[in-house]
């Protein structure tokens, strides 16, 4: 494996109520964050690939441990978002390295399908910083029950020369959501969007 | 009770001179846009809060202006957008939700009926809370250049029966983007996406 991985966390959501209203099924939501070190940290370099590369290692190996501990199978998620902290001697750029080029391609093959775009976040931050991933549905970015966002924290990074990964799926909507819109059963998964 | 009762509006701008590495010889500037207000549901489980989400169309266009503004006033500078939510505890994430429909179309409109998708996160939040705010460019989400976010609050809010909505709009790419994709000049099928 390319990345050099300090830890692994997995955290679940479990939403059972909501302003006082029982909801059921309850609400799940799984986020998986490695922290890895950044191989570019105090330098500048024009070549991000390696980053790239991590990503896409990253993009399977998250997806699966969310899989693992929603206890579902890959058809049964709903909705994925992404995001990176990058450590104080690494670039906004190299976030953007990790998420962008290739790490969608693992994402969607674990998950079998999901051709909407996977929201993310990006920042700089020193240790303990949190992150908030957004959070849309895998298969038609539209639907509005599923707009979301989950917050990621590993304590005791990311250090000046790490990166925190994190991905976050979820086997559910919002809880008690009731805003109209796009809803799931009218999702046709064509074009991503709709 | 009218339903808005705006307490307090913050605009927050940055200007980015330098990151790591050569001078990029331009300045990307990014705005946001927060407004606290009252939640009339806290506190309570209301079935239907549609009615908010009309209401919010003016604020929400007058939020998008300020947001404009704070970049310098035109409207063919900005090149990427988001939006988010936080509820405070009095309230429930779908409040939250409420803010997905008045605040994407108002930017969308001003912008010149831009195509994307609004990226979005939301949360429920003490005084002080932070969110990342996830940004994209505003035609086609799949610009890889524009994938960025913005962290923001409002010091003392939300309290418990506030809301804070926010927009956050751009001038531009990352400093010294370079992990190739979608260019905004390719951009082609205008979907939305590509």
């Amino acid at each position: 494996m390319k990345a050099s991985i300090r830890k692994i966390t997995v955290q679940v959501e479990e939403t059972r109520v909501e302003m006082g209203e029982v909801v059921s099924p309850p609400t799940r939501c799984a986020v998986a964050c490695a922290v890895i070190a950044n191989p570019f940290a105090g330098r500048y370099a024009e070549d991000l690939t390696d980053l790239t590369e991590i990503g896409v290692e990253l993009g399977d190996l998250l997806t699966r441990r969310c899989l693992e501990a929603l206890g579902i199978r890959p058809e049964q998620a709903e909705s994925f978002g992404k995001a990176a902290i990058v450590g104080d001697g690494g670039e906004r750029e190299h976030a953007a390295a990790i998420l962008h080029p290739r790490m969608g391609a693992p994402v969607r093959a674990a998950l079998i399908r999901g051709p909407a775009l996977i929201p993310s976040a990006k920042k700089m931050g020193g240790i303990g910083t949190a992150i908030d991933v957004p959070l849309g549905h895998k298969d038609a970015a539209f639907v509005r029950s599923h707009f979301d966002a989950v917050e990621a924290r590993v304590s005791d990074a990311p250090r000046s020369g790490e990166i925190v990964v994190a991905i976050a799926i979820t086997d559910s909507g919002r809880p008690l959501a009731r805003l109209g819109g796009l809803q799931k059963h009218e999702i046709k998964g064509e074009d991503g969007l709709r | 009770m009218s339903l808005i009762e705006i307490r307090r509006i913050v605009t927050l701008t940055e200007e980015i001179m330098r990151e790591t590495g050569p001078a990029p010889g331009h300045v990307l500037k990014r705005a946001a846009v927060l407004a606290v207000l009252t939640n009339p549901y806290a506190g309570r489980y209301e079935a239907d809060i549609l009615p908010m989400m009309e209401a919010l169309k003016a604020p929400g266009l007058e939020m998008a202006k300020r947001c404009i503004a704070a970049l310098g006033g035109d409207a063919k500078a900005v090149a990427g957008y988001g939006k988010g939510a936080i509820v405070g505890e009095g309230g429930e994430l779908e409040h939250g939700a409420l803010w997905h429909v008045p605040g994407g179309y108002a930017m969308r409109g001003l912008l010149g009926d831009a195509k994307a998708i609004v990226p979005s996160t939301k949360k429920v939040g003490g005084p002080g809370a932070r969110l990342d705010v996830p940004i994209t460019h505003i035609n086609a989400s799949y610009v890889r250049s524009h994938f960025d976010a913005m962290e923001v609050g409002v010091p003392g809010h939300p309290r418990a029966d506030e809301l804070v909505f926010v927009l956050v709009m751009t001038t531009g790419a990352r400093i010294h983007e370079r992990v190739g994709g979608l260019k905004p000049s390719e951009i082609s099928v205008w979907d939305g996406q590509r």
